[in-house]
Protein backbone atom coordinates (compact mmCIF):
# COMPACT_ATOMS: atom_id res chain seq x y z
CA UNK A 1 0.00 0.00 0.00
CA UNK A 2 1.57 3.24 -1.18
CA UNK A 3 -1.09 5.61 0.10
CA UNK A 4 -3.21 5.62 3.22
CA UNK A 5 -6.24 7.68 4.20
CA UNK A 6 -4.07 10.52 5.45
CA UNK A 7 -2.00 10.78 2.28
CA UNK A 8 -5.00 10.61 -0.06
CA UNK A 9 -6.61 13.45 1.90
CA UNK A 10 -3.38 15.42 1.76
CA UNK A 11 -3.18 15.00 -2.03
CA UNK A 12 -6.85 15.95 -2.38
CA UNK A 13 -6.11 19.09 -0.39
CA UNK A 14 -3.16 19.92 -2.68
CA UNK A 15 -5.40 19.38 -5.72
CA UNK A 16 -8.22 21.46 -4.14
CA UNK A 17 -10.74 18.65 -4.54
CA UNK A 18 -12.94 17.90 -1.56
CA UNK A 19 -13.58 14.17 -1.12
CA UNK A 20 -16.27 12.46 0.93
CA UNK A 21 -15.09 9.58 3.12
CA UNK A 22 -16.59 7.11 0.65
CA UNK A 23 -14.83 8.77 -2.31
CA UNK A 24 -11.53 8.84 -0.44
CA UNK A 25 -11.82 5.07 0.23
CA UNK A 26 -12.62 4.31 -3.42
CA UNK A 27 -9.84 6.48 -4.82
CA UNK A 28 -7.39 5.04 -2.28
CA UNK A 29 -8.05 1.53 -3.58
CA UNK A 30 -7.90 2.54 -7.29
CA UNK A 31 -4.83 4.70 -6.99
CA UNK A 32 -2.90 2.15 -4.96
CA UNK A 33 -3.55 -0.51 -7.58
CA UNK A 34 -2.50 1.90 -10.37
CA UNK A 35 0.68 2.82 -8.48
CA UNK A 36 1.48 -0.88 -7.95
CA UNK A 37 1.00 -1.42 -11.69
CA UNK A 38 3.31 1.44 -12.76
CA UNK A 39 5.94 0.03 -10.40
CA UNK A 40 7.08 -2.21 -13.30
CA UNK A 41 8.97 0.79 -14.73
CA UNK A 42 11.61 0.08 -12.08
CA UNK A 43 12.62 -2.97 -14.16
CA UNK A 44 13.93 -0.59 -16.82
CA UNK A 45 17.51 0.58 -16.56
CA UNK A 46 17.43 4.34 -17.15
CA UNK A 47 20.96 5.18 -16.04
CA UNK A 48 22.36 7.92 -18.29
CA UNK A 49 19.01 8.33 -20.10
CA UNK A 50 17.91 11.93 -20.59
CA UNK A 51 14.24 12.54 -19.71
CA UNK A 52 12.12 13.29 -22.78
CA UNK A 53 10.40 16.61 -22.12
CA UNK A 54 9.70 17.88 -25.62
CA UNK A 55 8.55 15.57 -28.37
CA UNK A 56 8.49 18.17 -31.15
CA UNK A 57 10.84 16.97 -33.83
CA UNK A 58 11.30 20.23 -35.68
CA UNK A 59 13.15 23.21 -34.31
CA UNK A 60 10.65 25.34 -32.50
CA UNK A 61 10.44 28.89 -33.73
CA UNK A 62 10.68 31.95 -31.57
CA UNK A 63 8.36 34.86 -31.95
CA UNK A 64 9.46 38.48 -31.82
CA UNK A 65 9.13 39.97 -28.37
CA UNK A 66 6.82 42.75 -29.39
CA UNK A 67 4.26 44.67 -27.44
CA UNK A 68 0.69 44.00 -28.60
CA UNK A 69 -1.91 46.49 -27.54
CA UNK A 70 -5.14 44.55 -27.23
CA UNK A 71 -7.86 45.51 -24.78
CA UNK A 72 -9.89 42.34 -24.33
CA UNK A 73 -10.95 42.76 -20.72
CA UNK A 74 -14.66 42.53 -21.58
CA UNK A 75 -14.07 39.27 -23.45
CA UNK A 76 -11.93 37.87 -20.65
CA UNK A 77 -14.59 38.68 -18.05
CA UNK A 78 -17.47 37.49 -20.20
CA UNK A 79 -17.58 33.94 -18.79
CA UNK A 80 -16.81 34.82 -15.21
CA UNK A 81 -19.37 33.54 -12.67
CA UNK A 82 -19.02 36.78 -10.69
CA UNK A 83 -17.47 40.10 -11.65
CA UNK A 84 -17.36 43.62 -10.25
CA UNK A 85 -16.13 46.87 -11.80
CA UNK A 86 -13.95 45.13 -14.39
CA UNK A 87 -12.54 42.58 -11.93
CA UNK A 88 -13.18 38.90 -11.16
CA UNK A 89 -15.03 38.72 -7.85
CA UNK A 90 -14.41 35.97 -5.25
CA UNK A 91 -15.55 35.34 -1.65
CA UNK A 92 -14.06 37.73 0.87
CA UNK A 93 -10.41 36.89 1.68
CA UNK A 94 -9.52 39.52 4.29
CA UNK A 95 -11.89 40.37 7.14
CA UNK B 1 -29.67 10.69 -49.35
CA UNK B 2 -26.12 9.63 -48.59
CA UNK B 3 -22.96 11.28 -49.88
CA UNK B 4 -19.92 9.03 -50.05
CA UNK B 5 -17.10 11.54 -50.11
CA UNK B 6 -16.10 15.17 -49.95
CA UNK B 7 -15.21 15.22 -53.66
CA UNK B 8 -18.61 13.77 -54.61
CA UNK B 9 -20.52 16.39 -52.62
CA UNK B 10 -18.23 19.19 -53.79
CA UNK B 11 -18.83 18.20 -57.43
CA UNK B 12 -22.62 18.26 -56.94
CA UNK B 13 -22.29 21.71 -55.40
CA UNK B 14 -20.01 22.98 -58.18
CA UNK B 15 -22.46 21.70 -60.83
CA UNK B 16 -25.36 23.41 -59.04
CA UNK B 17 -27.08 20.07 -58.48
CA UNK B 18 -27.34 20.81 -54.77
CA UNK B 19 -27.26 24.05 -52.76
CA UNK B 20 -25.52 24.74 -49.45
CA UNK B 21 -28.98 25.10 -47.89
CA UNK B 22 -30.05 21.70 -49.20
CA UNK B 23 -26.90 20.14 -47.76
CA UNK B 24 -27.78 21.70 -44.39
CA UNK B 25 -31.36 20.43 -44.61
CA UNK B 26 -30.19 16.91 -45.50
CA UNK B 27 -27.84 16.63 -42.54
CA UNK B 28 -30.20 18.32 -40.04
CA UNK B 29 -32.79 15.68 -40.91
CA UNK B 30 -30.28 12.84 -40.44
CA UNK B 31 -29.08 14.22 -37.10
CA UNK B 32 -32.64 14.51 -35.81
CA UNK B 33 -33.37 10.91 -36.82
CA UNK B 34 -30.36 9.67 -34.84
CA UNK B 35 -31.01 11.78 -31.76
CA UNK B 36 -31.26 8.68 -29.52
CA UNK B 37 -27.58 7.85 -30.06
CA UNK B 38 -26.63 10.96 -28.03
CA UNK B 39 -23.81 11.80 -30.44
CA UNK B 40 -24.03 15.58 -30.05
CA UNK B 41 -23.71 17.68 -26.92
CA UNK B 42 -24.70 20.74 -28.90
CA UNK B 43 -26.94 20.80 -31.97
CA UNK B 44 -28.87 23.89 -33.03
CA UNK B 45 -30.53 24.22 -36.44
CA UNK B 46 -30.50 28.03 -36.35
CA UNK B 47 -26.72 28.06 -35.90
CA UNK B 48 -26.38 25.86 -38.98
CA UNK B 49 -28.62 28.12 -41.10
CA UNK B 50 -26.62 31.15 -39.88
CA UNK B 51 -23.53 29.50 -41.38
CA UNK B 52 -25.40 28.67 -44.61
CA UNK B 53 -25.95 32.39 -45.27
CA UNK B 54 -22.21 33.07 -44.95
CA UNK B 55 -21.08 29.99 -46.88
CA UNK B 56 -23.42 30.71 -49.83
CA UNK B 57 -21.55 33.96 -50.45
CA UNK B 58 -18.03 32.51 -50.65
CA UNK B 59 -16.29 31.25 -53.77
CA UNK B 60 -16.52 27.62 -54.84
CA UNK B 61 -12.72 27.62 -54.91
CA UNK B 62 -12.79 27.01 -51.16
CA UNK B 63 -11.95 23.33 -50.88
CA UNK B 64 -14.46 22.56 -48.12
CA UNK B 65 -17.33 24.81 -49.21
CA UNK B 66 -20.56 23.43 -47.74
CA UNK B 67 -18.92 20.26 -46.40
CA UNK B 68 -20.68 19.18 -43.17
CA UNK B 69 -18.18 18.75 -40.32
CA UNK B 70 -18.82 17.74 -36.70
CA UNK B 71 -16.53 19.18 -34.02
CA UNK B 72 -15.39 17.35 -30.90
CA UNK B 73 -16.59 19.45 -27.98
CA UNK B 74 -13.01 19.97 -26.81
CA UNK B 75 -12.35 22.57 -29.54
CA UNK B 76 -13.35 26.12 -28.58
CA UNK B 77 -15.87 27.52 -31.03
CA UNK B 78 -17.08 31.08 -31.05
CA UNK B 79 -20.60 30.46 -32.30
CA UNK B 80 -21.32 27.33 -30.26
CA UNK B 81 -20.71 26.60 -26.55
CA UNK B 82 -17.83 24.32 -25.51
CA UNK B 83 -18.08 21.94 -22.57
CA UNK B 84 -15.20 19.40 -22.81
CA UNK B 85 -17.89 16.93 -21.66
CA UNK B 86 -17.68 18.38 -18.16
CA UNK B 87 -20.13 19.98 -15.76
CA UNK B 88 -17.40 22.46 -14.87
CA UNK B 89 -17.71 23.99 -18.38
CA UNK B 90 -21.46 23.45 -18.75
CA UNK B 91 -22.18 27.10 -19.55
CA UNK B 92 -18.91 28.10 -21.21
CA UNK B 93 -19.14 30.23 -24.35
CA UNK B 94 -15.67 30.75 -25.80
CA UNK B 95 -14.91 34.25 -27.02
CA UNK B 96 -12.44 32.87 -29.55
CA UNK B 97 -12.16 30.13 -32.18
CA UNK B 98 -9.58 27.32 -32.00
CA UNK B 99 -6.86 27.37 -34.66
CA UNK B 100 -8.03 24.09 -36.24
CA UNK B 101 -11.71 24.98 -36.42
CA UNK B 102 -10.88 28.46 -37.77
CA UNK B 103 -8.86 26.85 -40.58
CA UNK B 104 -11.83 24.62 -41.44
CA UNK B 105 -14.19 27.62 -41.37
CA UNK B 106 -11.82 29.54 -43.66
CA UNK B 107 -12.27 26.83 -46.31
CA UNK B 108 -16.07 27.06 -46.11
CA UNK B 109 -16.94 24.03 -44.03
CA UNK B 110 -20.28 23.89 -42.21
CA UNK B 111 -20.22 22.86 -38.53
CA UNK B 112 -23.24 20.68 -37.78
CA UNK B 113 -22.67 20.49 -34.02
CA UNK B 114 -20.37 19.67 -31.12
CA UNK B 115 -19.82 15.99 -30.41
CA UNK B 116 -19.81 14.08 -27.14
CA UNK B 117 -16.56 12.90 -25.56
CA UNK B 118 -15.16 11.50 -22.37
CA UNK B 119 -14.84 14.30 -19.82
CA UNK B 120 -11.72 16.31 -20.76
CA UNK B 121 -10.92 13.47 -23.21
CA UNK B 122 -10.16 11.07 -20.33
CA UNK B 123 -11.60 7.69 -21.23
CA UNK B 124 -11.87 4.98 -23.86
CA UNK B 125 -15.63 4.54 -24.24
CA UNK B 126 -17.27 7.99 -24.22
CA UNK B 127 -18.88 6.96 -20.94
CA UNK B 128 -17.32 9.52 -18.59
CA UNK B 129 -19.12 12.50 -20.17
CA UNK B 130 -21.33 14.64 -17.94
CA UNK B 131 -23.78 14.66 -20.85
CA UNK B 132 -24.40 10.89 -20.92
CA UNK B 133 -23.06 7.97 -22.94
CA UNK B 134 -22.90 7.94 -26.73
CA UNK B 135 -24.20 4.80 -28.43
CA UNK B 136 -22.18 3.24 -31.25
CA UNK B 137 -24.36 3.51 -34.42
CA UNK B 138 -23.41 -0.08 -35.32
CA UNK B 139 -25.23 -1.46 -32.22
CA UNK B 140 -28.12 -3.85 -32.59
CA UNK B 141 -31.47 -2.84 -31.14
CA UNK B 142 -31.49 -3.37 -27.36
CA UNK B 143 -27.78 -4.11 -26.94
CA UNK B 144 -25.92 -0.79 -27.13
CA UNK B 145 -22.19 -0.84 -27.85
CA UNK B 146 -19.59 1.74 -26.85
CA UNK B 147 -18.24 3.92 -29.67
CA UNK B 148 -14.78 3.94 -28.08
CA UNK B 149 -13.25 7.11 -26.78
CA UNK B 150 -12.47 9.71 -26.01
CA UNK B 151 -13.57 11.10 -29.40
CA UNK B 152 -16.50 8.63 -29.52
CA UNK B 153 -19.09 11.22 -30.56
CA UNK B 154 -17.03 12.28 -33.57
CA UNK B 155 -16.36 8.69 -34.69
CA UNK B 156 -20.06 7.87 -34.26
CA UNK B 157 -21.10 11.00 -36.20
CA UNK B 158 -19.11 9.85 -39.25
CA UNK B 159 -20.27 6.23 -38.88
CA UNK B 160 -23.93 7.31 -38.67
CA UNK B 161 -23.47 9.54 -41.76
CA UNK B 162 -24.25 12.73 -39.84
CA UNK B 163 -21.28 14.56 -41.41
CA UNK B 164 -18.46 13.90 -43.89
CA UNK B 165 -15.68 14.63 -41.41
CA UNK B 166 -15.31 15.16 -37.68
CA UNK B 167 -12.48 16.63 -35.67
CA UNK B 168 -10.97 14.65 -32.85
CA UNK B 169 -8.07 14.79 -30.46
CA UNK B 170 -5.76 11.92 -29.63
CA UNK B 171 -3.66 11.85 -26.46
CA UNK B 172 -3.15 8.09 -26.14
CA UNK B 173 -5.47 6.65 -28.80
CA UNK B 174 -8.57 8.83 -28.61
CA UNK B 175 -8.93 9.07 -32.40
CA UNK B 176 -7.60 5.71 -33.55
CA UNK B 177 -9.46 3.46 -31.07
CA UNK B 178 -12.96 4.99 -31.65
CA UNK B 179 -12.29 4.96 -35.42
CA UNK B 180 -11.66 1.23 -35.10
CA UNK B 181 -14.80 0.67 -32.96
CA UNK B 182 -17.04 2.62 -35.35
CA UNK B 183 -15.57 1.36 -38.63
CA UNK B 184 -14.32 4.71 -39.93
CA UNK B 185 -10.94 6.23 -40.83
CA UNK B 186 -9.17 8.22 -38.09
CA UNK B 187 -5.76 9.85 -38.23
CA UNK B 188 -3.64 11.23 -35.41
CA UNK B 189 -0.97 13.18 -37.26
CA UNK B 190 2.53 14.07 -36.03
CA UNK B 191 2.67 15.95 -32.73
CA UNK B 192 2.89 19.65 -33.53
CA UNK B 193 1.46 19.59 -37.07
CA UNK B 194 -1.89 21.06 -35.92
CA UNK B 195 -1.87 23.87 -33.38
CA UNK B 196 -3.28 23.08 -29.93
CA UNK B 197 -4.46 26.67 -29.56
CA UNK B 198 -8.09 26.72 -28.44
CA UNK B 199 -8.30 23.02 -27.60
CA UNK B 200 -9.09 22.38 -23.91
CA UNK B 201 -5.82 20.92 -22.63
CA UNK B 202 -5.52 17.41 -21.20
CA UNK B 203 -1.82 16.38 -21.47
CA UNK B 204 0.00 19.02 -23.49
CA UNK B 205 3.04 16.95 -24.51
CA UNK B 206 0.71 14.32 -26.02
CA UNK B 207 -2.48 16.13 -27.15
CA UNK B 208 -2.83 16.20 -30.93
CA UNK B 209 -5.76 17.18 -33.14
CA UNK B 210 -6.77 14.90 -36.00
CA UNK B 211 -9.73 13.89 -38.11
CA UNK B 212 -12.33 11.17 -38.74
CA UNK B 213 -13.74 10.51 -42.19
CA UNK B 214 -15.44 7.88 -44.32
CA UNK B 215 -12.36 7.18 -46.42
CA UNK B 216 -8.63 7.82 -46.63
CA UNK B 217 -8.88 10.44 -49.40
CA UNK B 218 -11.24 12.60 -47.32
CA UNK B 219 -8.92 12.32 -44.30
CA UNK B 220 -6.03 13.50 -46.48
CA UNK B 221 -8.06 16.46 -47.78
CA UNK B 222 -9.16 17.50 -44.29
CA UNK B 223 -5.77 17.11 -42.62
CA UNK B 224 -4.15 19.41 -45.16
CA UNK B 225 -6.66 22.13 -44.26
CA UNK B 226 -6.34 21.69 -40.46
CA UNK B 227 -2.56 21.63 -40.24
CA UNK B 228 -0.24 24.59 -40.20
CA UNK B 229 2.07 26.70 -38.12
CA UNK B 230 0.67 28.90 -35.34
CA UNK B 231 2.65 31.33 -33.19
CA UNK B 232 0.15 30.94 -30.36
CA UNK B 233 1.23 27.32 -29.76
CA UNK B 234 4.92 27.22 -28.93
CA UNK B 235 5.11 23.50 -29.85
CA UNK B 236 3.53 24.06 -33.27
CA UNK B 237 5.84 22.93 -36.08
CA UNK B 238 6.78 25.21 -38.93
CA UNK B 239 6.80 22.68 -41.76
CA UNK B 240 5.37 22.76 -45.27
CA UNK B 241 2.12 20.81 -45.42
CA UNK B 242 2.00 18.63 -48.56
CA UNK B 243 -1.08 18.35 -50.73
CA UNK B 244 -1.71 14.85 -49.40
CA UNK B 245 -4.74 14.01 -51.55
CA UNK B 246 -3.12 15.08 -54.85
CA UNK B 247 -0.01 13.09 -53.98
CA UNK B 248 -1.86 9.86 -53.07
CA UNK B 249 0.10 7.01 -54.61
CA UNK B 250 -1.07 3.44 -54.47
CA UNK B 251 2.30 1.96 -55.54
CA UNK B 252 3.94 0.28 -52.54
CA UNK B 253 6.66 -1.55 -54.46
CA UNK B 254 9.80 -1.81 -52.35
CA UNK B 255 8.25 -0.09 -49.34
CA UNK B 256 9.40 -1.73 -46.13
CA UNK B 257 6.67 -2.54 -43.63
CA UNK B 258 7.75 -3.29 -40.06
CA UNK B 259 5.85 -5.86 -38.00
CA UNK B 260 6.79 -5.42 -34.34
CA UNK B 261 6.93 -8.72 -32.45
CA UNK B 262 5.96 -7.03 -29.17
CA UNK B 263 2.47 -6.29 -30.57
CA UNK B 264 1.56 -9.98 -30.41
CA UNK B 265 0.06 -9.97 -26.94
CA UNK B 266 -1.37 -12.77 -24.82
CA UNK B 267 -5.10 -12.64 -24.39
CA UNK B 268 -5.80 -10.82 -27.67
CA UNK B 269 -8.45 -12.60 -29.71
CA UNK B 270 -7.42 -14.64 -32.75
CA UNK B 271 -9.70 -12.50 -34.91
CA UNK B 272 -7.55 -9.44 -34.27
CA UNK B 273 -4.37 -11.33 -35.17
CA UNK B 274 -6.01 -12.87 -38.27
CA UNK B 275 -7.00 -9.47 -39.63
CA UNK B 276 -3.46 -8.24 -38.96
CA UNK B 277 -2.11 -11.26 -40.89
CA UNK B 278 -4.44 -10.54 -43.82
CA UNK B 279 -3.26 -6.94 -44.00
CA UNK B 280 0.38 -8.09 -43.95
CA UNK B 281 -0.32 -10.51 -46.84
CA UNK B 282 -2.14 -7.84 -48.79
CA UNK B 283 0.75 -5.36 -48.46
CA UNK B 284 3.16 -8.09 -49.55
CA UNK B 285 1.02 -8.80 -52.62
CA UNK B 286 1.11 -5.11 -53.44
CA UNK B 287 4.89 -5.27 -53.61
CA UNK B 288 5.85 -4.16 -50.10
CA UNK B 289 8.63 -5.93 -48.22
CA UNK B 290 7.78 -7.24 -44.76
CA UNK B 291 10.40 -6.69 -42.06
CA UNK B 292 10.10 -8.30 -38.63
CA UNK B 293 11.19 -5.68 -36.15
CA UNK B 294 11.43 -5.16 -32.41
CA UNK B 295 10.25 -2.25 -30.26
CA UNK B 296 11.65 -3.62 -26.99
CA UNK B 297 10.14 -1.09 -24.56
CA UNK B 298 6.56 -1.48 -25.80
CA UNK B 299 5.29 -3.14 -22.61
CA UNK B 300 6.31 -0.08 -20.58
CA UNK B 301 4.35 2.38 -22.72
CA UNK B 302 1.05 2.13 -20.80
CA UNK B 303 2.49 2.60 -17.29
CA UNK B 304 4.65 5.46 -18.64
CA UNK B 305 1.59 7.08 -20.18
CA UNK B 306 -0.44 6.70 -16.98
CA UNK B 307 2.16 8.71 -15.09
CA UNK B 308 2.85 11.42 -17.66
CA UNK B 309 -0.73 12.06 -18.81
CA UNK B 310 -2.26 12.45 -15.31
CA UNK B 311 0.72 14.58 -14.19
CA UNK B 312 0.19 17.00 -17.05
CA UNK B 313 -3.59 16.86 -16.57
CA UNK B 314 -3.35 17.76 -12.88
CA UNK B 315 -1.37 20.85 -13.86
CA UNK B 316 -3.55 21.80 -16.84
CA UNK B 317 -6.82 21.37 -14.97
CA UNK B 318 -5.70 23.60 -12.09
CA UNK B 319 -7.17 26.48 -14.12
CA UNK B 320 -10.74 25.34 -13.33
CA UNK B 321 -11.09 27.19 -10.04
CA UNK B 322 -14.52 28.80 -10.36
CA UNK B 323 -13.05 32.28 -10.76
CA UNK B 324 -12.52 33.03 -14.45
CA UNK B 325 -15.06 30.81 -16.19
CA UNK B 326 -17.15 27.72 -15.70
CA UNK B 327 -19.04 26.34 -12.74
CA UNK B 328 -18.72 27.96 -9.31
CA UNK B 329 -20.07 26.31 -6.15
CA UNK B 330 -22.65 28.30 -4.24
CA UNK B 331 -22.56 29.10 -0.53
CA UNK B 332 -18.80 28.80 -0.12
CA UNK B 333 -17.62 30.35 3.15
CA UNK B 334 -14.10 31.19 2.03
CA UNK B 335 -11.96 31.31 -1.09
CA UNK B 336 -10.40 27.90 -0.36
CA UNK B 337 -13.84 26.50 0.35
CA UNK B 338 -15.00 27.84 -3.02
CA UNK B 339 -12.10 26.20 -4.89
CA UNK B 340 -12.60 22.82 -3.23
CA UNK B 341 -16.37 22.72 -3.59
CA UNK B 342 -16.28 24.00 -7.18
CA UNK B 343 -13.84 21.32 -8.29
CA UNK B 344 -15.53 18.61 -6.26
CA UNK B 345 -18.91 19.40 -7.85
CA UNK B 346 -17.61 20.20 -11.33
CA UNK B 347 -15.35 17.23 -12.10
CA UNK B 348 -16.46 13.63 -12.58
CA UNK B 349 -14.85 10.53 -11.09
CA UNK B 350 -12.32 9.67 -13.81
CA UNK B 351 -11.07 13.27 -13.97
CA UNK B 352 -10.71 13.44 -10.19
CA UNK B 353 -8.85 10.12 -10.15
CA UNK B 354 -6.35 11.36 -12.73
CA UNK B 355 -5.88 14.74 -11.05
CA UNK B 356 -5.14 12.94 -7.76
CA UNK B 357 -2.63 10.54 -9.36
CA UNK B 358 -1.01 13.42 -11.21
CA UNK B 359 -0.77 15.52 -8.05
CA UNK B 360 0.82 12.59 -6.21
CA UNK B 361 3.45 11.78 -8.86
CA UNK B 362 4.45 15.44 -9.08
CA UNK B 363 4.53 16.01 -5.31
CA UNK B 364 7.73 16.61 -3.35
CA UNK B 365 9.56 13.38 -2.62
CA UNK B 366 7.84 11.38 -5.40
CA UNK B 367 8.67 13.44 -8.51
CA UNK B 368 11.92 11.60 -9.31
CA UNK B 369 10.58 8.12 -8.60
CA UNK B 370 7.52 8.52 -10.81
CA UNK B 371 7.47 11.50 -13.17
CA UNK B 372 11.18 11.74 -13.97
CA UNK B 373 11.43 7.96 -14.29
CA UNK B 374 8.49 7.95 -16.73
CA UNK B 375 10.08 10.70 -18.83
CA UNK B 376 13.25 8.63 -19.09
CA UNK B 377 11.37 5.49 -20.14
CA UNK B 378 9.48 7.68 -22.63
CA UNK B 379 12.83 8.54 -24.19
CA UNK B 380 13.63 4.83 -24.60
CA UNK B 381 10.22 4.20 -26.20
CA UNK B 382 10.74 7.10 -28.65
CA UNK B 383 14.26 5.81 -29.44
CA UNK B 384 12.82 2.36 -30.23
CA UNK B 385 10.82 3.96 -33.05
CA UNK B 386 13.79 5.99 -34.31
CA UNK B 387 15.80 2.76 -34.60
CA UNK B 388 12.88 0.88 -36.18
CA UNK B 389 12.39 3.49 -38.89
CA UNK B 390 15.98 2.92 -40.01
CA UNK B 391 14.83 -0.56 -41.02
CA UNK B 392 11.36 0.18 -42.34
CA UNK B 393 9.16 2.95 -43.81
CA UNK B 394 5.94 2.07 -42.02
CA UNK B 395 4.82 -0.06 -39.09
CA UNK B 396 1.62 -2.11 -39.26
CA UNK B 397 -0.25 -3.21 -36.11
CA UNK B 398 -3.82 -3.80 -34.94
CA UNK B 399 -5.51 -0.61 -33.64
CA UNK B 400 -7.34 -1.96 -30.60
CA UNK B 401 -7.29 -5.22 -28.64
CA UNK B 402 -11.02 -5.85 -29.32
CA UNK B 403 -14.01 -4.80 -31.39
CA UNK B 404 -16.54 -2.42 -29.79
CA UNK B 405 -17.60 -3.73 -26.37
CA UNK B 406 -21.05 -3.42 -24.75
CA UNK B 407 -21.76 0.03 -23.35
CA UNK B 408 -22.90 -1.36 -20.02
CA UNK B 409 -19.86 -3.61 -19.56
CA UNK B 410 -18.72 -3.07 -16.00
CA UNK B 411 -15.77 -0.71 -15.93
CA UNK B 412 -14.83 -0.88 -12.26
CA UNK B 413 -11.19 -1.77 -12.94
CA UNK B 414 -9.36 1.30 -14.30
CA UNK B 415 -6.28 -0.69 -15.39
CA UNK B 416 -8.43 -3.03 -17.50
CA UNK B 417 -9.94 0.02 -19.20
CA UNK B 418 -6.49 1.51 -19.80
CA UNK B 419 -5.49 -1.63 -21.76
CA UNK B 420 -7.72 -0.44 -24.62
CA UNK B 421 -4.87 1.86 -25.59
CA UNK B 422 -2.14 -0.78 -25.59
CA UNK B 423 -1.47 -0.51 -29.37
CA UNK B 424 -1.98 3.26 -29.69
CA UNK B 425 -0.13 4.73 -26.69
CA UNK B 426 3.47 4.00 -27.83
CA UNK B 427 3.08 6.17 -30.96
CA UNK B 428 1.56 8.97 -28.85
CA UNK B 429 4.55 8.92 -26.49
CA UNK B 430 6.89 9.12 -29.51
CA UNK B 431 4.83 11.88 -31.17
CA UNK B 432 4.69 9.98 -34.47
CA UNK B 433 1.69 9.89 -36.83
CA UNK B 434 -0.77 6.98 -36.93
CA UNK B 435 -3.93 6.12 -38.82
CA UNK B 436 -6.63 3.54 -38.16
CA UNK B 437 -8.62 2.22 -41.09
CA UNK B 438 -11.41 -0.36 -40.97
CA UNK B 439 -10.07 -3.73 -42.11
CA UNK B 440 -12.23 -6.81 -41.77
CA UNK B 441 -14.88 -7.79 -39.24
CA UNK B 442 -15.19 -10.03 -36.21
CA UNK B 443 -17.60 -12.99 -35.94
CA UNK B 444 -20.42 -10.66 -34.88
CA UNK B 445 -19.95 -8.50 -37.94
CA UNK B 446 -18.33 -5.65 -36.03
CA UNK B 447 -15.52 -3.73 -37.72
CA UNK B 448 -11.89 -4.19 -36.73
CA UNK B 449 -9.19 -1.62 -37.33
CA UNK B 450 -5.63 -1.78 -38.55
CA UNK B 451 -3.05 0.84 -37.60
CA UNK B 452 -0.24 2.26 -39.75
CA UNK B 453 2.55 4.29 -38.13
CA UNK B 454 5.47 6.18 -39.59
CA UNK B 455 8.15 8.65 -38.62
CA UNK B 456 7.49 12.32 -37.85
CA UNK B 457 5.85 14.28 -40.71
CA UNK B 458 5.56 11.20 -42.93
CA UNK B 459 1.76 11.35 -43.15
CA UNK B 460 1.97 11.05 -46.94
CA UNK B 461 3.33 7.49 -46.81
CA UNK B 462 0.74 6.56 -44.18
CA UNK B 463 -2.04 7.85 -46.44
CA UNK B 464 -0.56 6.02 -49.44
CA UNK B 465 -0.44 2.63 -47.72
CA UNK B 466 -3.86 3.16 -46.09
CA UNK B 467 -5.26 4.14 -49.50
CA UNK B 468 -3.90 0.90 -50.98
CA UNK B 469 -5.25 -1.26 -48.13
CA UNK B 470 -8.65 0.45 -48.25
CA UNK B 471 -9.12 -0.90 -51.79
CA UNK B 472 -9.19 -4.48 -50.42
CA UNK B 473 -12.69 -3.79 -49.06
CA UNK B 474 -14.16 -1.69 -51.87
Amino acid sequence: MKLNTNTINKIAKLARIRLSEKEADEFLKDINSILDWVEQLNEVNTDNVEPLTNISSSALTKRRDENQDINSSDEILQNSPDKLEGYFAVPKVVE
Amino acid sequence: MEFQSISQLKLLLDDNKISVKEIAQTYIKKIKEKKDLNIFIYFNEDKIYDQVKLIEKISNDNSLKGIPIAVKDLFCTKNMPTTAGSKILENFNPTYESFVTQKLINQGSMFVGKTNLDEFAMGSATNTSYFGDTINPLSNEGSPLAPGGSSGGSAAAVAADLCLGATGTDTGGSIRQPASFCGVVGIKPTYGICSRWGIAAFASSLDQAGIFSKNVTDASILLKEMAGHDLRDSTSSNVKIPNFSENLNIDLKGKKIGIPKEYTIDGISDEINEVWEQAIKSLEQKGAIIEHISLPHTKYALPTYYIIAPAEASSNLARYDGVKYGHRAENAKSLDDMYELTRSEGFGKEVKRRILIGTYVLSAGYYDAYYLKAQKVRKLIADDFVKAFKECDLILTPTAPSAAFPLNEKQDDPIKMYLNDVFTVPASLAGIPGISIPYGKDKNGLPLGIQLLSKHFNEQEIFNAAFALEKDYE
